[in-house]
């Protein structure tokens, strides 16, 4: 074991504050979720369980997450489909074009979420769709199919191309070849991007905002809530999302590394 | 055209129909009815269909946007310094100091994993934090530091930079972390073969290879963080208005589509503008590994 | 030529935008034979291959295999079936899955009992038998060659196409694999179209070896044809080596071809039946093999002096370097010199004189036009 030189030492002190900047706050958030008292401040106050049974027992908070549930799910089914299609579509085939649509559908991997939320609200408006979680699902199907197609082309293009060929060689027609030895090859990527898709959805904000109707998600009631105050009840649903979240993304990024 | 080609164009149709319908109707068409709403005139309480620059003149000569714009620029620039700042060590300790593979593997997947756990929840312990009852004013009372609840920390440019930060610090990690593996562990060792010290060696050879992280994650940060309205709402104050904030009362209380649909394509063009130049300066700066 | 052939391309041409990867081709394959078409990358070998795999369609032309006009046909409705270039063996299967897979697909639906006697079969012919469950991740670079040749066989194609299959092995396992390929020619008794850039590892497999180069087939014939009487100098310097050294004619009998080297030398060279006779005063290239140049004292006909450059010990023999006399001073050729005969001649040291001499039987005769 070779010492670490002072710069190396600092590097490691860097990191390990950057890694407890990132981590800090989550304790917080939990550790107030389950403190006695109605502030978030120190000296604790003893342990409750009273903010858990507080979110249980509010109905609008609980209608909200099952909305947020359904949206997600709906929002990750379509993304996955039209994703997988498109990353195919760009991966086996060359079209003028190409770069050009490959573009535009990675697009909101980078624009801030309320571009795309005010550029379809304002084309709802045009063509008469309500503001409502139908109009929310679209939304974030379309925000959030540059997460499948990234993800799955990635894993297609490490795909070596021979083995196709053998595939064919060996008498399988393109569909059987698909099912047979695309789908396997790229199973995990699907699966880890539609965990992703449905955690981003679940938890989305700026898109949900300018779509939703009368009917609201979890993080817009959150949201609202937060506008007129803290409540701890909302420490302890958020504990409840950030653990969940927290499992959901754990499986998706094993699930999207690369096996060597 | 033989048969086979007429089948594979056929298979390319099916594919392609489907993502292509999409991308046009959800997204192509949603921005040009945008960018065209950007050209209309308001005439309370109605929007109406015109062709006249007055939505742009007004960003660009009112100070009250004006102002915004320019804020939001200077916290995106800040919010990707500081992200690049604390995100650039904890890629290199990653990829260069720790040794062990499992154990580089599990840190870089905790730096990654709150990436996507829950953005509003993110941003809003930070309101628990620095609130004026919150855990570091409450903290600092029962040590006895301060008697009052400083003010400082909450409602102002700085908190937002702070939360803005935690928020984008693992965007920054990723795409270094990715390049910073690519370097070949002989480079480093062939420089100080040469003589070279190791902050000339990470200043001529590390530095230089990894150029293309920086910009990918700069990028990212910059971008996103420029459009960010739910940090300003949680724990910026009155002079913490961002440009999300304004497009957001456009389309709320202040009732202006077109003028909000005028700043939203504006952030759309600046977005743009900055991946074409980060993909220039991507291509350019990349260097071949062989 | 051959009567039935089994794959007969004719006409066929492929290019991708500008480039001319194979120009019209015409080629046949006779039932059992094993054929290789070898070349510098780039030269259409692979390309003519994947037309026959249907990995590729030609612009032009038609290919039959087995009678059967297979030019528009996709691959999985062909009779033949490749080993892949690094194998391209299904990561997600055991080697047992990878070789029934042929079997398994719908167009080939053979009853599991007999898939599974077949894999055995398949397995056995290729000593994987204790192989069957492993993943192919953790097969050597050996193993992995013979499962895909097991994959390949085990649908018992017509012919059996063969890209670069042992250029991913090294050197040792090279050799052995070769003795494998040519016993499972020999007892399969089906045609094999094997794609290589390795010279030796063609002469040693082929009946018949296609040379190509820049997407043209210069020259078929079997490996001591080739190596004998190569039709042009890129032949006879890309089979084997050859030294080209410029010569005039200078008339010819009967039974030699009478040369002039520049230093006023006179080489005889035998003549074959059927060459061609060069007018007299002509250009020509007289190619000479390296090993072909000897040290040994024959008399004085067909010597040509020079003096030694350079010396590279090779083990068994010497590799000299030699600068030709009167005119050639820019041009060295090379000669393979037995060590036995060397040592006894003297010492071979750069900057020594040497003669050396050429039987009338090793001298090439080439066109000058023909170029390298």
């Amino acid at each position: 074991m070779h010492a670490l030189r002072w710069w190396q030492k600092g590097m490691v002190g860097v990191s390990v504050a950057v890694l407890a900047f990132l981590y800090l706050p989550i304790v917080i958030l939990v550790v107030f979720s389950f403190n006695d008292s109605s502030v978030t401040s120190f000296p604790l106050a003893g342990f409750t369980l009273r903010w858990y049974q507080a979110f249980l027992s509010n109905a609008a908070m609980l209608k909200a997450l099952a909305n947020s549930l359904t949206v997600a799910l709906f929002a990750t089914a379509v993304s996955v489909i039209v994703g997988v299609t498109a990353a195919l579509a760009l991966d086996h085939f060359d079209f003028p074009g190409k770069r050009l649509f490959q573009n535009v559908i990675l697009l909101p991997l980078s624009l801030p979420g309320i571009v795309t939320g005010i550029a379809m609200l304002n084309f709802y408006k045009q063509i008469g769709i309500p503001q409502s979680l139908g109009a929310v699902v679209i939304g974030h199907a379309t925000a959030l199919l540059g997460v499948v197609v990234s993800q799955v082309m990635a894993r297609l293009a490490k795909l070596d191309r021979r083995v196709l060929e053998a595939s064919a060689d060996l008498g399988a027609a393109p569909l059987e070849t698909f099912f047979k030895v695309v789908l396997p090859a790229i199973r995990t990527s699907i699966l880890g991007s539609a965990l992703l898709c449905f955690t981003l959805s679940f938890d989305e904000i700026p898109v949900t905002y300018f779509l939703t109707g009368r009917e609201v998600t979890l993080p817009i009631y959150i949201y609202s809530t937060l506008r007129r105050g803290i409540t701890p009840e909302i420490n302890a649903i958020g504990s409840v999302i950030v653990a969940v979240s927290f499992v959901l993304i754990v499986l998706s990024v094993t699930l999207l590394r690369d096996r060597k | 055209m033989s048969v086979q080609r007429r089948q594979r164009f056929g298979a390319f149709a099916a594919l392609f129909s489907v993502p292509f319908l999409w991308a046009l109707v959800f997204m192509i068409v949603p921005y040009l009815v945008m960018i065209s709403v950007s050209f209309w005139t308001r005439q309370f309480p109605l929007f109406v269909p015109d062709f006249q620059f007055g939505n742009f003149v007004q960003i660009f000569s009112d100070p009250q946007y004006t102002t915004v714009i320019l804020r939001t620029l200077k916290i995106a620039a800040l919010v990707t310094l500081g992200a690049l700042a604390l995100g650039y060590p904890l890629a290199y300790f990653l990829v260069f100091t720790v040794r062990s593979e499992g154990l580089r593997n599990l840190l870089y997947m905790s730096v990654i994993v709150p990436l996507w756990v829950s953005y509003l929840l993110r941003a809003y312990t930070w309101k628990i934090i620095l609130g004026t009852d919150g855990a570091v004013n409450s903290l600092l009372r029962m040590v006895g530091l301060i008697d009052e609840p400083l003010t400082v920390f909450l409602y102002n440019q700085t908190s937002m930079v702070i939360t803005l930060v935690y928020i984008f610090v693992p965007f920054m990690v990723m795409p270094l972390f990715a390049v910073l593996s690519n370097i070949p562990k002989a480079l480093i060792e062939a420089s100080e073969d040469l003589g070279v010290g190791p902050f000339m060696t990470f200043w001529k050879v590390v530095f230089p290879l990894s150029l293309g992280g920086v910009v990918a994650g700069a990028t990212m940060t910059f971008c996103l963080s420029f459009g960010d309205f739910v940090a300003p709402v949680l724990v910026g104050g009155p002079d913490g208005t961002m440009v999300a904030n304004l497009l957001q009362s456009q389309f709320g209380a202040a009732l202006n589509w077109p003028l909000g649909s005028a700043l939203a394509t504006l952030v759309l063009v600046l977005v743009l503008a900055v991946l074409q130049v980060s993909s220039r300066m991507d291509r350019a700066g990349r260097v071949g590994l062989g | 030529m051959i009567s039935r052939p089994i794959v007969a391309l004719s006409g066929v041409a492929k290019s991708y935008s500008s480039f001319i990867a194979l120009d019209t081709t015409d080629l046949s394959l006779g039932e059992g034979e094993f054929v290789t078409l070898l070349g510098p990358s780039g030269c259409g070998k692979t390309t003519t291959l994947r037309l026959i795999g249907g990995f590729e369609l030609a612009d032009r032309g038609r290919i039959e295999i087995a009678g059967e006009d297979v030019t528009a046909k996709p691959p999985y409705r062909r009779p033949v079936n490749t080993v892949f270039q690094e194998y391209a063996l299904f990561p997600h299967m055991t080697v047992a899955e990878n070789i029934g897979y042929g079997l398994s697909v719908k167009a080939n639906n053979v009853p599991a009992a007999e898939r599974r006697r077949r894999v055995t079969e398949a397995l056995a012919m290729v000593g994987l038998e204790e192989m069957g469950m492993r993943r192919t991740a953790e097969l050597s670079g050996g193993q992995r060659q013979r499962v895909a040749m097991a994959r390949a066989i085990v649908r018992r194609p017509r012919v059996l196409l063969l890209d670069e299959p042992l250029s991913a092995l090294d050197v040792k396992l090279r050799e052995g694999m070769q003795m494998e390929l040519k016993r499972l020619h020999r007892e399969l008794g089906i045609t094999f179209l094997m794609v290589t850039h390795d010279q030796q590892e063609a002469l040693a497999l082929s009946d018949r070896i296609v040379v190509m180069n820049r997407g043209r087939i210069v020259q078929i014939g079997s490996p001591a044809e080739l190596y004998d009487a190569p039709t042009t100098p890129y032949v006879a310097d890309f089979i084997g080596t050859s030294n080209l050294v410029p010569v005039r004619s200078v008339g010819s009998d009967g039974q030699f071809d009478h040369l002039l080297m520049a230093d006023g030398t006179r080489l005889r060279r035998r003549r074959r039946p059927g060459d061609r006779v060069f007018p007299n005063g002509q250009s020509v290239l007289a190619g000479i093999r390296p090993e072909r140049l000897l040290t040994s004292d024959g008399g004085e006909v067909n010597r040509l002096a020079g003096r030694i450059v350079e010396a590279l010990f090779q083990g068994d023999r010497v590799r000299i370097e030699i600068a030709l006399a009167g005119g050639y001073e820019r041009r060295s050729i090379f000669a393979n010199v037995t060590r036995t005969a060397s040592t006894a001649s003297g010492a071979i040291e750069p900057g020594t004189e040497i003669s050396l001499q050429v039987d009338p039987f090793d001298i090439m005769l080439f066109a000058a036009e023909d170029g390298q």
